[in-house]
């Protein structure tokens, strides 16, 4: 399958609005599920609010959040696909662009030193893109990830050491949760890096942070780590907004990689409860959206 | 638990009445304040023509869409989706903000420290918790943007907002010293050896 790379273009600027606009199925159902079990009458109130915000955000034809984030794009390569990788760096980051200026939405993209703003919603290294290989034949996917800075100022990395154990890994995602607070907009998913270097652990928190609620992590003790780490941080009584109650996160996600004999890092990286994402999938057939 | 709706600009003593759980609506004015605004309005020497006393500034900064200046447009922006940002970033302007400027109505989400909680009880102010994340909602309270000054750090711009209905918000730090935020954080902290033992781990 060939790429066209115009088609890529116009994909990337309708994933962005699209992204803004309309709050994914799974966290639709993350509210029903942390609603069920709160017990405190203000947290209520709060999810509420929230549940509401996104109807009205889809009746408004308007952005969940006036923080339209620092815009990443994953895409993943399928087998027997042909396109210009280059071209197609150019096309994301033209359609980047041209959702900020035609639709408008705020720029929140600036020179990290100048403070520059030039209103595109890019700059040097941003849009951020990924690229991953799948097996699937003739597909690609490309996934928009608006990431709000509310969550992302809160991104913490710790390098334990071995003689510190599995403990370590625990006691600090309890304590990021703590820290971060309200800040973050809590209920949050809590994106939890173990294992790789520095920068593959932090990397790990931020897929595990932008997966869809439900999924597991794909190692065994990943997965067993979720779940012991979603019940313990939804203990501690944060609540949504840190203004207390149960719904402090909609789930902890782990992501794993291998690391070295004499390391033990572990990286935090959150996502609100507006946990936006959207998707494009390029088959033969055609162009087709979704989460 | 009282529900207070004021039409800004307040008096002290409408401020001094309030205390944390209560809920208000705002109707009046609005001021938009962020990051860059305070750095250049603190930091860096520059001023604003509006006048702040008795208002109320809401941590934002707007998604905006260029049209012809109008009546129902004045500044040449409509707005299209206004929100609100973390607060804690901002900790240290609430004072500078309040002896200064006579701001005494601060909405943000997230909550704001100690500093700011001394400023409240010092200078007759409260914080006002609007649920971030929502800002489609919050959009729908506001009828228009009327100025805007030191628009060169756009979208950081200093804004001023008509507003009808804006809430209900609750009460997240008042006057009189209480902050349901230094609250909700030292019962979690409490709590944080038993949440630990939970996992098998032993708190140091």
């Amino acid at each position: 399958m060939r790429v066209d790379v115009g088609q890529v273009e116009e994909a990337a600027k309708q994933l962005y609005i699209r992204a803004l606009k309309l709050l994914p199925p799974d966290v639709k159902r993350g509210f029903d599920a942390l609603a069920r079990a709160e017990t405190d009458a203000t947290a209520q109130g709060i999810l509420g609010v929230m549940v509401r915000n996104i109807a009205v955000a889809e009746a408004t034809d308007n952005l969940l959040c006036q923080d339209t984030g620092i815009p990443i794009y994953n895409v993943t390569i399928g087998r027997g696909v042909e396109v210009d990788g280059v071209a197609l760096k150019e096309a994301i980051r033209r359609g980047c662009e041209r959702a900020t200026r035609e639709h408008p939405l705020r720029s929140s993209v600036v020179h990290p030193v100048t403070r520059r703003n030039e209103h595109t919603s890019c700059g040097r290294g941003v849009p951020v893109i990924h690229f991953d290989f799948s097996g699937a034949p003739d597909t690609l996917a490309i996934e928009m990830v608006p990431k709000g800075s509310g969550s992302e100022n809160n991104s913490w990395l710790r390098m334990a050491i071995p003689a510190e154990g599995v403990a370590a890994i625990k006691a600090f995602v309890v304590d990021c949760v703590l820290d971060a607070g309200g800040k973050t907009c809590p209920p949050t998913i809590v994106g939890v890096g173990v294992g790789g270097t520095a920068d593959l652990c932090v990397h790990l928190a931020k897929v595990a942070a932008t997966r869809p609620l439900g999924s597991r992590c794909e190692d065994p003790e990943g997965a067993q780590l979720e779940a012991e780490l979603t019940a313990a941080v939804n203990r501690l009584g944060v609540g949504p907004q840190g203004l207390g109650g149960d719904s402090t996160a909609f789930a902890v996600h782990v992501e794993t990689a291998a690391t070295h004999i004499t390391m033990n890092p572990v990286a935090v990286n959150m996502q609100c409860h507006s946990a936006r994402r959207a998707r494009a999938t390029f088959t033969p057939a055609g162009v087709e959206y979704g989460f | 638990m009282a529900h207070h709706a004021f039409t800004t600009p307040v008096t002290e003593r409408q401020v001094r009445d309030l205390a944390v759980g209560d809920t208000v609506t705002l109707d009046g004015t609005l001021f938009g304040i962020r990051d860059a605004t305070q750095i250049h309005l603190f930091d860096r020497g520059r001023t604003t023509r509006f006048d702040l006393r008795g208002h109320a500034v809401i941590h934002t900064a707007p998604n905006v869409r260029k049209v012809p200046p109008s009546a129902a447009h004045p500044t040449g922006y409509a707005p299209v989706c206004i929100g609100t940002t973390t607060s804690a970033r901002m900790e240290r302007f609430t004072g500078p903000l309040m002896r200064q400027y006579g701001v005494r109505l601060v909405i943000g989400k997230g909550g704001l420290g100690a500093a700011s909680l001394d400023a409240f009880r010092a200078h007759g102010g409260a914080y006002l918790a609007i649920i971030g994340g929502t800002a489609a909602l919050e959009t729908t309270w506001i009828e228009a943007i009327e100025d805007v000054d030191l628009d060169d750090l756009n979208p950081e711009s200093l804004w001023r907002f008509r507003i009808r209905g804006f809430g209900p918000l609750l009460v997240g730090m008042d006057s009189r010293g209480g902050s349901l935020y230094r609250d909700v954080d030292a019962a979690a902290r409490a709590k944080r050896a038993e949440v630990l033992a939970s996992l098998g781990v032993k708190a140091s």
